[in-house]
Protein backbone atom coordinates (compact mmCIF):
# COMPACT_ATOMS: atom_id res chain seq x y z
CA UNK A 1 0.00 0.00 0.00
CA UNK A 2 1.43 3.14 -0.85
CA UNK A 3 1.74 6.14 1.99
CA UNK A 4 -1.14 8.64 1.08
CA UNK A 5 1.74 11.38 0.76
CA UNK A 6 5.38 11.42 -0.12
CA UNK A 7 6.76 13.77 2.58
CA UNK A 8 5.40 15.17 4.79
CA UNK A 9 7.24 17.66 7.67
CA UNK A 10 5.32 18.82 10.65
CA UNK A 11 5.88 21.73 12.85
CA UNK A 12 9.13 22.07 11.86
CA UNK A 13 11.38 24.18 14.07
CA UNK A 14 15.51 24.08 12.73
CA UNK A 15 18.55 26.61 12.86
CA UNK A 16 22.32 26.29 12.76
CA UNK A 17 22.96 27.47 16.50
CA UNK A 18 20.59 26.15 19.22
CA UNK A 19 18.34 28.38 20.68
CA UNK A 20 18.05 30.76 17.24
CA UNK A 21 15.72 28.89 14.73
CA UNK A 22 15.14 29.98 11.47
CA UNK A 23 12.62 27.97 10.66
CA UNK A 24 9.77 28.50 13.57
CA UNK A 25 7.62 25.93 13.18
CA UNK A 26 6.64 25.22 9.46
CA UNK A 27 4.86 22.67 7.90
CA UNK A 28 4.50 21.49 5.02
CA UNK A 29 3.11 18.33 2.56
CA UNK A 30 4.04 17.22 -0.51
CA UNK A 31 1.66 14.05 -2.32
CA UNK A 32 3.07 11.48 -4.64
CA UNK A 33 3.75 12.86 -8.29
CA UNK A 34 3.40 16.36 -6.93
CA UNK A 35 5.41 19.15 -7.98
CA UNK A 36 5.59 21.48 -4.96
CA UNK A 37 7.59 24.65 -4.66
CA UNK A 38 8.34 26.59 -1.54
CA UNK A 39 8.55 30.31 -1.96
CA UNK A 40 8.80 33.74 0.02
CA UNK A 41 11.12 36.64 0.55
CA UNK A 42 15.13 36.62 1.18
CA UNK A 43 15.15 35.42 5.07
CA UNK A 44 12.12 33.58 5.06
CA UNK A 45 13.88 29.65 5.89
CA UNK A 46 13.01 28.34 2.73
CA UNK A 47 16.79 26.65 2.22
CA UNK A 48 16.22 26.18 5.60
CA UNK A 49 14.24 23.59 5.99
CA UNK A 50 14.82 22.23 3.27
CA UNK A 51 18.36 21.71 4.28
CA UNK A 52 16.77 20.33 7.61
CA UNK A 53 14.33 17.51 6.27
CA UNK A 54 18.11 16.71 4.24
CA UNK A 55 19.54 16.07 7.21
CA UNK A 56 21.66 18.97 6.93
CA UNK A 57 20.27 20.97 9.54
CA UNK A 58 19.37 19.83 13.05
CA UNK A 59 15.79 19.79 13.52
CA UNK A 60 14.94 20.97 17.04
CA UNK A 61 10.59 20.26 16.87
CA UNK A 62 9.00 18.69 14.71
CA UNK A 63 8.86 15.80 12.29
CA UNK A 64 9.96 14.68 8.85
CA UNK A 65 7.83 11.65 7.52
CA UNK A 66 9.14 10.32 4.07
CA UNK A 67 6.08 7.64 3.16
CA UNK A 68 5.22 6.61 6.71
CA UNK A 69 8.73 6.42 7.33
CA UNK A 70 10.00 9.13 10.50
CA UNK A 71 13.58 10.03 9.06
CA UNK A 72 13.97 13.45 11.47
CA UNK A 73 16.60 12.31 13.04
CA UNK A 74 17.96 10.20 9.74
CA UNK A 75 21.74 11.12 9.43
CA UNK A 76 22.83 13.08 5.97
CA UNK A 77 24.35 10.49 4.31
CA UNK A 78 21.56 7.91 4.89
CA UNK A 79 18.86 9.57 3.13
CA UNK A 80 19.91 8.98 -0.31
CA UNK A 81 18.91 5.31 0.86
CA UNK A 82 15.82 5.94 2.14
CA UNK A 83 15.17 7.38 -1.21
CA UNK A 84 15.18 11.04 -0.81
CA UNK A 85 17.85 13.12 -3.12
CA UNK A 86 19.05 17.12 -2.55
CA UNK A 87 20.16 19.27 -4.95
CA UNK A 88 21.92 21.87 -3.08
CA UNK A 89 21.66 25.51 -4.49
CA UNK A 90 25.94 25.73 -4.85
CA UNK A 91 28.80 23.63 -5.31
CA UNK A 92 26.32 21.06 -6.27
CA UNK A 93 28.96 19.02 -8.58
CA UNK A 94 32.15 17.65 -7.59
CA UNK A 95 34.10 19.62 -10.11
CA UNK A 96 37.69 17.64 -10.39
CA UNK A 97 35.75 14.64 -11.01
CA UNK A 98 34.65 14.01 -14.43
CA UNK A 99 30.77 14.10 -15.61
CA UNK A 100 30.35 10.40 -15.73
CA UNK A 101 32.17 9.86 -11.98
CA UNK A 102 30.37 12.15 -10.75
CA UNK A 103 27.23 10.03 -11.78
CA UNK A 104 28.94 6.82 -10.53
CA UNK A 105 29.89 7.89 -7.43
CA UNK A 106 25.94 8.89 -6.71
CA UNK A 107 25.07 5.19 -7.82
CA UNK A 108 27.49 3.77 -5.53
CA UNK A 109 24.24 2.60 -3.27
CA UNK A 110 22.49 1.14 -6.31
CA UNK A 111 22.71 -3.30 -6.64
CA UNK A 112 26.05 -3.28 -8.49
CA UNK A 113 24.80 -4.83 -11.80
CA UNK A 114 22.39 -1.67 -12.38
CA UNK A 115 25.27 1.11 -11.59
CA UNK A 116 26.22 1.34 -15.43
CA UNK A 117 22.65 1.37 -16.96
CA UNK A 118 21.87 3.64 -14.53
CA UNK A 119 24.83 5.93 -15.67
CA UNK A 120 23.52 5.00 -19.45
CA UNK A 121 19.71 6.36 -18.95
CA UNK A 122 21.14 9.28 -17.16
CA UNK A 123 23.46 10.20 -19.96
CA UNK A 124 20.13 9.26 -22.38
CA UNK A 125 18.30 12.15 -20.09
CA UNK A 126 20.77 14.66 -20.23
CA UNK A 127 22.35 14.69 -24.00
CA UNK A 128 24.30 17.37 -23.29
CA UNK A 129 26.01 15.16 -20.21
CA UNK A 130 26.37 12.60 -22.97
CA UNK A 131 28.93 14.53 -25.00
CA UNK A 132 30.74 15.78 -22.12
CA UNK A 133 30.93 12.66 -19.75
CA UNK A 134 34.99 12.74 -19.51
CA UNK A 135 35.13 16.38 -19.37
CA UNK A 136 35.55 17.62 -15.27
CA UNK A 137 32.59 18.62 -13.84
CA UNK A 138 34.14 22.32 -12.92
CA UNK A 139 34.49 22.68 -16.89
CA UNK A 140 30.79 22.23 -17.57
CA UNK A 141 28.29 25.84 -17.87
CA UNK A 142 26.31 26.92 -15.18
CA UNK A 143 23.18 25.46 -17.26
CA UNK A 144 24.75 22.12 -17.69
CA UNK A 145 26.25 22.17 -14.11
CA UNK A 146 22.80 22.21 -13.05
CA UNK A 147 21.98 19.39 -15.43
CA UNK A 148 24.77 17.18 -13.82
CA UNK A 149 23.27 18.17 -10.44
CA UNK A 150 19.82 16.73 -10.67
CA UNK A 151 20.91 13.67 -12.60
CA UNK A 152 23.22 13.06 -9.99
CA UNK A 153 20.43 13.17 -7.89
CA UNK A 154 18.31 11.05 -9.84
CA UNK A 155 21.13 8.06 -9.86
CA UNK A 156 19.48 6.61 -6.63
CA UNK A 157 15.59 6.33 -8.45
CA UNK A 158 14.55 8.85 -5.54
CA UNK A 159 10.68 8.77 -4.80
CA UNK A 160 11.14 12.39 -3.63
CA UNK A 161 13.53 15.29 -5.42
CA UNK A 162 14.53 18.32 -3.26
CA UNK A 163 16.21 21.32 -5.35
CA UNK A 164 17.41 24.85 -3.71
CA UNK A 165 17.08 27.42 -6.15
CA UNK A 166 17.43 25.07 -9.32
CA UNK A 167 17.27 28.64 -11.21
CA UNK A 168 20.22 30.52 -9.62
CA UNK A 169 22.24 31.81 -11.96
CA UNK A 170 21.09 30.85 -15.31
CA UNK A 171 20.15 32.92 -18.05
CA UNK A 172 16.16 32.55 -18.56
CA UNK A 173 16.39 30.72 -21.59
CA UNK A 174 18.28 28.08 -19.05
CA UNK A 175 16.00 28.38 -16.72
CA UNK A 176 13.07 27.13 -19.45
CA UNK A 177 15.27 24.31 -20.05
CA UNK A 178 15.87 23.30 -16.37
CA UNK A 179 12.44 23.66 -15.00
CA UNK A 180 11.39 21.93 -18.55
CA UNK A 181 13.32 18.86 -17.51
CA UNK A 182 11.64 19.15 -13.93
CA UNK A 183 8.43 18.74 -15.49
CA UNK A 184 9.80 15.68 -17.62
CA UNK A 185 11.26 13.99 -14.51
CA UNK A 186 7.88 14.57 -12.59
CA UNK A 187 5.76 12.77 -15.10
CA UNK A 188 8.11 9.66 -15.02
CA UNK A 189 6.65 9.67 -11.69
CA UNK A 190 9.04 11.19 -9.50
CA UNK A 191 7.60 13.75 -6.56
CA UNK A 192 9.23 17.19 -6.31
CA UNK A 193 9.78 19.74 -3.90
CA UNK A 194 11.83 23.20 -5.08
CA UNK A 195 12.31 25.88 -3.10
CA UNK A 196 12.89 28.77 -5.70
CA UNK A 197 13.59 33.02 -5.95
CA UNK A 198 11.91 32.71 -9.46
CA UNK A 199 8.55 32.62 -8.55
CA UNK A 200 7.59 33.17 -12.09
CA UNK A 201 9.17 30.41 -13.20
CA UNK A 202 8.16 27.94 -9.98
CA UNK A 203 4.24 28.70 -10.43
CA UNK A 204 4.39 27.64 -13.95
CA UNK A 205 5.37 24.18 -13.44
CA UNK A 206 4.23 23.30 -9.96
CA UNK A 207 0.96 22.26 -8.98
CA UNK A 208 0.63 23.70 -5.33
CA UNK A 209 3.17 26.18 -3.69
CA UNK A 210 4.15 27.36 0.29
CA UNK A 211 4.97 31.11 0.91
CA UNK A 212 6.84 31.18 3.82
CA UNK A 213 7.86 34.28 5.62
CA UNK A 214 10.13 34.26 9.20
CA UNK A 215 10.23 30.77 9.06
CA UNK A 216 6.70 30.05 9.27
CA UNK A 217 3.69 29.36 7.07
CA UNK A 218 2.19 32.76 5.27
CA UNK A 219 0.04 31.18 2.64
CA UNK A 220 -0.67 28.06 0.64
CA UNK A 221 -2.13 26.84 -2.02
CA UNK A 222 -2.77 26.10 -5.68
CA UNK A 223 -0.20 27.77 -7.71
CA UNK A 224 -2.48 28.79 -10.31
CA UNK A 225 -4.50 30.49 -7.62
CA UNK A 226 -1.50 31.86 -5.99
CA UNK A 227 0.25 33.21 -9.15
CA UNK A 228 -3.38 35.57 -9.72
CA UNK A 229 -3.83 36.83 -6.16
CA UNK A 230 -2.44 40.33 -6.78
CA UNK A 231 -1.97 40.59 -3.29
CA UNK A 232 0.35 37.99 -2.97
CA UNK A 233 2.18 38.41 -5.94
CA UNK A 234 2.86 41.73 -5.22
CA UNK A 235 4.08 41.52 -1.23
CA UNK A 236 5.60 37.84 -1.90
CA UNK A 237 6.67 36.97 -5.25
CA UNK A 238 7.74 40.05 -6.77
CA UNK A 239 5.58 39.78 -9.54
CA UNK A 240 4.10 42.80 -8.67
CA UNK A 241 6.07 45.37 -11.00
CA UNK A 242 5.80 45.21 -14.21
CA UNK A 243 9.49 44.40 -15.17
CA UNK A 244 9.64 42.53 -12.14
CA UNK A 245 9.75 38.47 -13.42
CA UNK A 246 11.76 35.93 -14.87
CA UNK A 247 15.98 37.26 -14.68
CA UNK A 248 14.88 40.13 -12.88
CA UNK A 249 16.51 39.70 -9.82
CA UNK A 250 20.05 40.47 -9.09
CA UNK A 251 21.89 36.71 -7.96
CA UNK A 252 23.71 36.77 -5.22
CA UNK B 1 80.86 15.74 -10.67
CA UNK B 2 79.43 11.87 -10.75
CA UNK B 3 75.90 11.64 -11.32
CA UNK B 4 75.69 8.98 -8.38
CA UNK B 5 73.44 12.07 -6.95
CA UNK B 6 70.66 11.30 -8.99
CA UNK B 7 70.40 7.48 -8.09
CA UNK B 8 70.71 8.77 -4.62
CA UNK B 9 68.00 11.22 -5.03
CA UNK B 10 65.90 9.42 -6.59
CA UNK B 11 65.31 7.12 -3.86
CA UNK B 12 65.06 9.41 -1.14
CA UNK B 13 62.78 11.25 -3.37
CA UNK B 14 60.76 8.04 -3.60
CA UNK B 15 60.58 7.57 0.28
CA UNK B 16 59.56 11.15 1.10
CA UNK B 17 57.31 10.94 -1.62
CA UNK B 18 55.13 7.82 -0.45
CA UNK B 19 55.29 9.66 3.25
CA UNK B 20 54.15 12.63 1.74
CA UNK B 21 51.32 10.78 -0.29
CA UNK B 22 49.73 9.92 3.43
CA UNK B 23 50.48 13.53 4.30
CA UNK B 24 48.37 15.14 1.74
CA UNK B 25 45.55 12.57 1.99
CA UNK B 26 45.31 13.53 5.44
CA UNK B 27 45.42 16.78 4.99
CA UNK B 28 43.53 17.46 2.51
CA UNK B 29 40.30 15.02 3.80
CA UNK B 30 40.65 15.97 7.68
CA UNK B 31 42.28 19.92 6.77
CA UNK B 32 44.72 20.00 8.96
CA UNK B 33 48.53 19.72 8.92
CA UNK B 34 49.38 16.22 11.21
CA UNK B 35 53.01 16.77 12.38
CA UNK B 36 52.68 12.94 14.09
CA UNK B 37 53.31 11.50 10.36
CA UNK B 38 56.67 11.61 10.58
CA UNK B 39 56.48 9.63 13.59
CA UNK B 40 54.32 7.04 12.06
CA UNK B 41 57.04 6.87 9.85
CA UNK B 42 59.64 6.04 12.58
CA UNK B 43 56.54 3.83 14.86
CA UNK B 44 56.29 1.92 11.10
CA UNK B 45 59.57 0.71 11.18
CA UNK B 46 60.20 0.04 14.61
CA UNK B 47 56.86 -2.09 14.41
CA UNK B 48 58.20 -3.77 11.25
CA UNK B 49 61.47 -4.13 13.46
CA UNK B 50 59.46 -5.41 15.96
CA UNK B 51 57.62 -7.75 14.30
CA UNK B 52 60.58 -9.35 12.55
CA UNK B 53 62.05 -10.09 15.82
CA UNK B 54 59.09 -11.85 17.30
CA UNK B 55 59.03 -14.01 13.69
CA UNK B 56 62.53 -15.29 13.51
CA UNK B 57 62.81 -15.42 17.68
CA UNK B 58 60.34 -17.42 17.16
CA UNK B 59 60.94 -19.88 14.14
CA UNK B 60 64.69 -19.25 13.70
CA UNK B 61 66.75 -16.93 11.36
CA UNK B 62 65.25 -17.65 7.70
CA UNK B 63 67.40 -17.81 4.69
CA UNK B 64 67.75 -14.59 2.86
CA UNK B 65 66.58 -13.59 -0.62
CA UNK B 66 69.53 -13.36 -2.27
CA UNK B 67 71.26 -10.51 -3.16
CA UNK B 68 68.85 -8.65 -0.61
CA UNK B 69 69.71 -7.98 2.56
CA UNK B 70 66.10 -9.29 3.94
CA UNK B 71 64.34 -12.56 3.35
CA UNK B 72 60.61 -13.23 4.05
CA UNK B 73 60.28 -11.90 8.19
CA UNK B 74 60.50 -8.93 6.73
CA UNK B 75 57.74 -9.11 3.65
CA UNK B 76 55.49 -10.56 6.52
CA UNK B 77 56.56 -7.96 9.40
CA UNK B 78 56.16 -5.28 7.00
CA UNK B 79 52.69 -6.08 6.09
CA UNK B 80 52.03 -6.75 9.61
CA UNK B 81 53.47 -3.73 10.36
CA UNK B 82 51.63 -1.35 7.61
CA UNK B 83 48.35 -3.07 9.50
CA UNK B 84 49.37 -1.46 13.05
CA UNK B 85 50.40 1.34 12.04
CA UNK B 86 47.19 2.10 10.29
CA UNK B 87 45.75 0.97 13.33
CA UNK B 88 47.74 3.44 15.75
CA UNK B 89 46.76 6.03 13.51
CA UNK B 90 42.64 5.37 14.33
CA UNK B 91 43.73 5.09 17.54
CA UNK B 92 45.08 8.44 17.86
CA UNK B 93 42.13 10.04 15.87
CA UNK B 94 39.54 7.63 17.89
CA UNK B 95 41.63 9.61 21.33
CA UNK B 96 42.52 12.92 20.34
CA UNK B 97 41.93 14.26 17.47
CA UNK B 98 37.91 13.01 16.98
CA UNK B 99 36.99 14.68 20.05
CA UNK B 100 38.90 17.96 18.77
CA UNK B 101 37.11 17.54 15.53
CA UNK B 102 33.99 18.67 16.99
CA UNK B 103 35.45 21.65 18.16
CA UNK B 104 36.33 23.22 14.42
CA UNK B 105 39.31 24.95 15.16
CA UNK B 106 42.61 23.72 12.51
CA UNK B 107 45.25 25.16 14.63
CA UNK B 108 43.85 22.95 17.87
CA UNK B 109 44.36 19.74 15.76
CA UNK B 110 47.78 21.21 14.72
CA UNK B 111 48.89 21.89 17.74
CA UNK B 112 47.49 18.53 19.47
CA UNK B 113 49.35 16.62 16.46
CA UNK B 114 52.67 18.81 17.58
CA UNK B 115 51.99 17.02 21.33
CA UNK B 116 51.18 13.76 19.81
CA UNK B 117 53.80 13.83 17.96
CA UNK B 118 56.13 14.92 20.80
CA UNK B 119 54.73 11.91 22.97
CA UNK B 120 54.81 9.03 20.13
CA UNK B 121 58.80 9.91 19.70
CA UNK B 122 59.33 10.16 23.66
CA UNK B 123 57.47 6.72 23.91
CA UNK B 124 59.61 5.02 20.93
CA UNK B 125 63.46 6.18 22.65
CA UNK B 126 61.90 4.30 26.30
CA UNK B 127 60.99 1.56 24.42
CA UNK B 128 63.68 1.29 22.45
CA UNK B 129 66.65 3.72 23.37
CA UNK B 130 67.47 6.24 21.12
CA UNK B 131 70.46 4.00 19.81
CA UNK B 132 70.45 3.02 16.12
CA UNK B 133 68.54 -0.57 15.21
CA UNK B 134 69.12 -2.22 12.04
CA UNK B 135 66.86 -4.79 9.79
CA UNK B 136 69.86 -6.47 9.13
CA UNK B 137 73.71 -6.15 9.78
CA UNK B 138 74.79 -7.84 6.04
CA UNK B 139 76.86 -5.69 4.02
CA UNK B 140 74.75 -4.90 0.78
CA UNK B 141 77.52 -4.16 -2.36
CA UNK B 142 76.46 -1.62 -4.69
CA UNK B 143 76.15 -2.76 -7.88
CA UNK B 144 77.76 -0.27 -10.71
CA UNK B 145 74.50 0.58 -13.34
CA UNK B 146 76.65 2.67 -15.85
CA UNK B 147 77.19 6.84 -16.15
CA UNK B 148 79.41 6.05 -12.68
CA UNK B 149 76.13 5.39 -10.30
CA UNK B 150 75.89 2.58 -8.31
CA UNK B 151 72.79 1.31 -6.51
CA UNK B 152 72.83 -1.47 -3.49
CA UNK B 153 69.83 -4.68 -4.26
CA UNK B 154 68.07 -3.17 -1.57
CA UNK B 155 67.87 0.24 -2.60
CA UNK B 156 66.84 -1.23 -6.27
CA UNK B 157 63.74 -3.31 -4.57
CA UNK B 158 62.81 -0.40 -2.61
CA UNK B 159 62.17 1.76 -5.48
CA UNK B 160 59.83 -1.00 -7.10
CA UNK B 161 58.05 -1.15 -3.91
CA UNK B 162 57.26 2.29 -3.93
CA UNK B 163 56.48 2.11 -7.57
CA UNK B 164 53.99 -0.61 -7.00
CA UNK B 165 52.33 1.31 -3.88
CA UNK B 166 51.99 4.64 -6.08
CA UNK B 167 50.63 2.52 -8.58
CA UNK B 168 48.42 1.08 -6.27
CA UNK B 169 46.92 4.12 -4.74
CA UNK B 170 46.40 5.78 -8.10
CA UNK B 171 43.73 2.71 -8.40
CA UNK B 172 42.28 2.88 -5.23
CA UNK B 173 41.26 6.71 -6.08
CA UNK B 174 40.33 6.25 -9.30
CA UNK B 175 38.77 2.76 -9.63
CA UNK B 176 37.21 2.00 -6.10
CA UNK B 177 34.42 3.67 -4.06
CA UNK B 178 36.70 3.94 -1.27
CA UNK B 179 38.86 5.74 -2.99
CA UNK B 180 36.21 8.03 -5.14
CA UNK B 181 34.63 8.87 -1.72
CA UNK B 182 37.89 9.86 -0.74
CA UNK B 183 38.17 12.42 -3.51
CA UNK B 184 35.10 13.51 -2.53
CA UNK B 185 35.51 14.16 0.87
CA UNK B 186 38.60 16.36 -0.36
CA UNK B 187 36.57 18.63 -2.20
CA UNK B 188 33.20 19.36 -0.67
CA UNK B 189 32.50 17.03 2.91
CA UNK B 190 28.76 18.90 3.17
CA UNK B 191 27.84 17.34 -1.01
CA UNK B 192 29.58 14.19 0.00
CA UNK B 193 27.15 13.61 2.92
CA UNK B 194 24.35 14.63 0.21
CA UNK B 195 25.60 12.34 -1.92
CA UNK B 196 25.01 9.48 0.47
CA UNK B 197 28.97 9.07 1.61
CA UNK B 198 30.03 8.53 5.19
CA UNK B 199 32.23 11.14 6.31
CA UNK B 200 33.35 9.16 9.35
CA UNK B 201 33.97 6.15 7.46
CA UNK B 202 35.93 7.53 4.75
CA UNK B 203 38.04 9.78 7.40
CA UNK B 204 39.30 6.28 8.97
CA UNK B 205 40.15 4.95 5.73
CA UNK B 206 42.24 7.83 5.22
CA UNK B 207 43.92 7.21 8.86
CA UNK B 208 44.37 3.70 7.87
CA UNK B 209 46.00 4.07 4.09
CA UNK B 210 47.97 7.12 5.41
CA UNK B 211 49.46 5.08 8.56
CA UNK B 212 49.76 1.91 6.23
CA UNK B 213 51.63 4.67 3.72
CA UNK B 214 53.91 5.87 6.49
CA UNK B 215 55.07 2.34 7.87
CA UNK B 216 56.62 1.34 3.81
CA UNK B 217 58.32 4.84 3.90
CA UNK B 218 59.66 3.75 7.45
CA UNK B 219 60.66 0.56 6.37
CA UNK B 220 62.49 1.65 3.26
CA UNK B 221 64.55 3.87 5.42
CA UNK B 222 65.33 1.69 8.30
CA UNK B 223 66.31 -1.23 5.63
CA UNK B 224 68.81 1.39 3.48
CA UNK B 225 69.92 3.86 6.29
CA UNK B 226 69.29 2.70 10.04
CA UNK B 227 66.08 3.05 12.33
CA UNK B 228 66.00 5.50 14.83
CA UNK B 229 63.54 7.25 16.78
CA UNK B 230 64.11 10.75 15.34
CA UNK B 231 64.41 9.70 12.11
CA UNK B 232 60.50 10.46 10.93
CA UNK B 233 60.31 13.72 12.71
CA UNK B 234 63.57 14.85 10.91
CA UNK B 235 61.54 13.85 7.75
CA UNK B 236 58.44 16.37 8.03
CA UNK B 237 60.41 19.69 6.76
CA UNK B 238 61.10 17.29 3.27
CA UNK B 239 57.53 15.86 3.79
CA UNK B 240 55.64 18.63 3.90
CA UNK B 241 57.59 20.33 1.18
CA UNK B 242 57.19 17.48 -1.19
CA UNK B 243 53.28 17.40 0.14
CA UNK B 244 52.75 21.57 -1.26
CA UNK B 245 55.44 21.55 -4.03
CA UNK B 246 53.13 18.61 -5.40
CA UNK B 247 49.69 20.27 -4.42
CA UNK B 248 47.97 19.04 -1.36
CA UNK B 249 45.54 16.56 -2.19
CA UNK B 250 47.23 14.89 -5.53
CA UNK B 251 49.17 11.85 -4.87
CA UNK B 252 51.08 12.22 -8.28
CA UNK B 253 51.78 15.59 -7.13
CA UNK B 254 53.37 14.15 -3.63
CA UNK B 255 55.16 11.74 -5.52
CA UNK B 256 56.73 14.40 -8.34
CA UNK B 257 57.08 16.35 -5.13
CA UNK B 258 59.14 13.91 -3.33
CA UNK B 259 61.35 13.19 -6.15
CA UNK B 260 62.37 16.91 -6.74
CA UNK B 261 62.82 17.46 -3.15
CA UNK B 262 65.18 14.37 -2.83
CA UNK B 263 67.08 15.25 -5.75
CA UNK B 264 67.61 18.71 -5.20
CA UNK B 265 68.61 17.85 -1.91
CA UNK B 266 71.34 15.56 -2.88
CA UNK B 267 72.58 17.50 -5.67
CA UNK B 268 72.82 20.30 -3.43
CA UNK B 269 75.12 18.02 -1.58
CA UNK B 270 77.11 18.06 -4.53
CA UNK B 271 77.44 21.73 -4.57
CA UNK B 272 77.01 23.49 -1.46
CA UNK B 273 77.78 20.91 1.27
CA UNK B 274 75.82 18.45 3.44
CA UNK B 275 75.45 21.50 6.03
CA UNK B 276 72.76 22.40 3.82
CA UNK B 277 70.87 19.81 3.01
CA UNK B 278 67.42 20.33 4.62
CA UNK B 279 67.75 24.12 4.06
CA UNK B 280 66.79 22.71 0.41
CA UNK B 281 63.73 21.56 1.29
CA UNK B 282 62.62 24.61 3.17
CA UNK B 283 63.88 27.10 -0.09
CA UNK B 284 61.79 24.88 -2.29
CA UNK B 285 58.60 25.08 -0.03
CA UNK B 286 58.70 29.01 0.62
CA UNK B 287 59.49 29.19 -3.38
CA UNK B 288 56.93 27.30 -4.24
CA UNK B 289 54.14 29.10 -1.55
CA UNK B 290 55.12 32.39 -3.27
CA UNK B 291 54.78 31.85 -6.66
CA UNK B 292 52.22 29.00 -7.19
CA UNK B 293 50.59 28.03 -3.66
CA UNK B 294 47.94 25.40 -5.28
CA UNK B 295 50.95 23.11 -6.30
CA UNK B 296 52.29 22.05 -8.98
CA UNK B 297 48.62 19.64 -9.15
CA UNK B 298 46.74 21.12 -6.77
CA UNK B 299 42.93 22.28 -7.87
CA UNK B 300 42.06 25.94 -6.33
CA UNK B 301 41.44 26.12 -2.63
CA UNK B 302 37.63 26.19 -1.95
Amino acid sequence: MTAPVALVARDIEAGYEPGLPIVKGATITVGHGEIVALLGPNGAGKSTLMKAIAGLVPISRGAVLLGDVDITRTAAHRMVRRGLAFVPQTENVFTTMSVEENLVLAGHIAPAGTRAARVAAMLALFPDLARQRRLAAGRLSGGQRQMLAVARALMIEPSVLMLDEPSAGLSPKLVGEVFAKLSEIRASGVTILLVEQNARAALAIADRAYILADGRNRHEGAAAALAADPDIAAHYLGLGGADAGVGGRIAP
Amino acid sequence: MSLQFLADGLFAGALIGLGAVGLTLTYSILRFSNFTHGDFISWGAYLALGVVSALTGWIGPAARFMPFSFGWPLIVGGLFAMALTGLLALALDAALFKPLRRTGHGIVMVIASFGASLALRAMLEFLFTSEPAYFSRAIQIAIPIGFGIRVTPDQAAMMGLALVVVIAMHLLLTRTHIGRSMRAVSENPALARVVGIDVAAVIRATWLIGGALACVSGIMLGLTVQIRPQMGFDLLLPLFAAAILGGIGSVWGAIIGGLIVGIAEAGAVQVIGSEYRSAVAFVLLIAMLLVRPRGLFGVREG
